[in-house]
């Protein structure tokens, strides 16, 4: 906090104010709507996800293209957790989930067990894709694939994934996904309170997850990341060995992008496997270019500048949402390699160089 | 009369193809500590190649390479990095997003496992020696200079600097000098030159007035991937075989 102040970085004071200040006491005092809200909590979890998307591929130049999966990993299991939390409660009235009793299930499967449990929940919620993640990338760094073939890999697996989570035979709810949740930690999700708790929640666990991971870029060990992006084979003959470094960083990225998704899943109360597909991944990737890979405060500012973009196109112009992003994504693969968050310093280049033009 | 030195590396019968040419076919080739060898041969001789079986990049067919009377080829990179040899690459390679500084502080010896890099604290013995080599390569003033934002002569000798601070018994230094300018150039040998204070040098070069500076000890010239001849530098510029098939006679 010192450091923040002493530095005079108004951009962190003001994302404090914003949003841990104003909008709250905003909603509290009933000008900001619970809606609004509930819709900036969201945008949390992904810009938490999206920090660590950038660890990965600004910093270590891995293009992964799964990030969504794992966001969607944290997601189910705080899911199966409110629908285990409110058994009994369900339409059927039955102590299995109610599409179970659709699919004609009787009996709840054993992995589902563990999640009857809050922190046992959220420990495994957290577990599986830092571990799926592990597994995975051990095959894939020890290969040494990279670039090209690393994002078309991931991709695949994002693919795989999707169907694996459609069918209804793995006990997920199929294409309809998991929803109808009644209760988090004792907590009604549908009260105004809780959906402002569940804000207040995510907007620290982003603060915290923006300052654990500006700590470890900051950290040799990010100065590692940097370097194998920069050049592999230098930083290898310097006798790092880096699979070992790329496949922390990439189990890092999965549980962050879980703890994101498990943030997210109650504040939107469904989880389908249409979270998890490709196209949104590549979406976190459009966030994190957008607002300037390589720095994590791009990653917040891009994520929280498309989301809101997003919401505002969609009520104002429906239908012109893709054509919006598009271009912005253009806009910035070709003439801002720094982002969004480059710009004023791109600006400044900009007019320091007519200046000494007319010098 | 020089003091003996000891083995330090030592190459027997090394052989490497690549879909069917003969890159290298090295009868024995040995090096002693402290020694600054430079070789020199045409384009294809396989110079560049014997540095990459050196240091793990390319395994060899069959054949042999001892360091410190310890067998090399079957090991990896990294172990091979570990156990003290260096390797200049000939394309500058350094990390451009990051600083001078931390480009030396990354390189510098010490555990580099992933949990030591995340607990890693600088302390003062570290910065002095990247002072130090900083210092060396001539990079003092550059510390807090992106290193994609050196010139290339710089670029060269950072790397170099890469190198120097793992502290390598033997390092390997592809064509330092290419691309220089004369003063550059002048300036590199000099560094070359100190270095063997410390380390055993492998040096590869094109640029004949460059060797004769260095060529301080003994010259290999490898042509077609055999070894020619090796001697002091005004025997090989002398050597009709050697003008016949690389150096060209004077016009």
């Amino acid at each position: 906090m010192k450091s923040i102040l002493k530095n005079r970085s108004y951009d962190y004071i003001i994302f404090l104010a914003l949003f841990l200040v104003l909008l709250p006491i905003g909603n509290i005092l009933g000008i900001i709507s619970v809606n609004t809200i509930s819709l900036w909590g969201r945008y949390f979890c992904f810009a938490i996800a999206a920090i660590g998307l950038d660890m990965l591929w600004g910093y270590t130049g891995i293009l992964c293209m799964c990030q969504a999966l794992f966001f969607c990993m944290g997601g189910y299991g705080i899911a199966m957790h409110m629908l285990l939390d409110a058994s009994g409660e369900g339409t059927y009235g039955k102590a299995i989930p109610d599409f179970m009793v659709w699919n004609q299930i009787t009996e709840l499967p054993f992995f589902w067990e563990p999640f009857r449990y809050f922190p046992l929940a959220i420990l495994f919620a957290i577990l599986i894709p830092g571990l799926f993640a592990g597994i995975f990338g051990y095959f894939i760094f020890k290969s040494r694939l990279k670039g090209v073939y690393f994002a078309i890999i991931t991709q695949a697996l994002a693919l795989a994934m999707w169907l694996v989570f459609l069918r209804n035979e793995t006990m997920l709810g199929g294409t309809n996904g998991l929803t109808d949740f009644k209760q988090l930690a004792g907590l009604d999700l549908t009260a105004a309170s809780t959906k402002l708790i569940l804000y207040l929640v995510s907007c620290i666990v982003l603060i915290a997850v923006y300052i654990g991971s500006k700590k470890l870029v900051n950290s040799k060990f990010g100065k590692v990341l940097v370097a194998i992006r920069d050049s592999e084979s230098r930083i290898r003959y310097t006798s790092y060995e880096i699979k070992n470094y790329q496949l922390s960083i990439f189990v890092i990225a999965a549980v962050i992008a879980a703890i994101g998704g498990m943030l997210y899943v109650p504040q939107t109360g469904i989880i389908t496997p249409g979270r998890m597909d490709v196209k949104a991944s590549i979406e976190m990737i459009i966030w994190v270019a957008l607002g300037g890979r390589g720095k994590l405060k791009g990653a917040v500012l891009g994520t929280l500048l498309v989301n809101f973009l997003y919401s505002i196109f969609t009520s104002v112009l429906p239908g012109s949402w893709l054509y919006v992003i598009g271009i912005l994504f253009i806009v910035t693969v070709l003439y801002l390699d720094q982002g969004v968050i480059g710009l004023p310093q791109q600006i400044k280049k900009y007019f320091s160089k007519q200046k000494s033009a007319k010098v | 009369m020089r003091p003996v030195r000891e083995l330090i590396l030592k190459a027997q019968n090394l052989k490497v193809a690549f879909g069917g040419v003969q890159a290298l076919d090295l009868d024995l080739f040995k090096l002693e500590e402290n020694e600054l060898r430079v070789i020199i041969g045409p384009n294809g001789a396989g110079k560049s190649t014997f540095m990459d079986l050196i240091c793990g990049k390319t395994k060899a067919d069959s054949g042999k390479v001892l360091f410190k009377n310890q067998e090399i080829l079957e090991k990896k990179e990294v172990e091979i990095a570990q156990m003290g040899i260096g390797r200049k690459f000939q394309k500058p390679s350094v990390f451009s997003g990051l600083s001078v500084y931390d480009n030396l502080l990354l390189a510098y010896q010490m555990p580099k496992d992933v949990w030591s890099s995340i607990r890693f604290k600088i302390n003062s013995a570290v910065v002095d020696r990247i002072h130090a080599i900083a210092k060396k390569v001539g990079l003092e003033n550059f510390l807090e200079v992106e290193a994609g934002g050196l010139s290339h002569g710089q670029k060269q000798w950072l790397e170099i600097g890469i190198v120097v601070i793992q502290n390598p018994k033997l390092m390997l230094i592809d064509e330092p000098a290419a691309g220089m300018s004369d003063t550059e150039t002048a300036k590199t040998g000099d560094l070359i030159l100190s270095l063997t204070e410390e380390h055993s040098v492998i040096v590869i070069e094109h640029d004949m007035n460059f060797v004769e500076q260095i060529a301080i000890e003994k010259v290999s010239v490898l042509v077609r991937g055999k070894l020619l001849t090796e001697g002091p530098f005004k025997d090989i510029r002398a050597d009709e075989r050697v003008i016949n098939s690389y150096l060209g006679k004077a016009v």
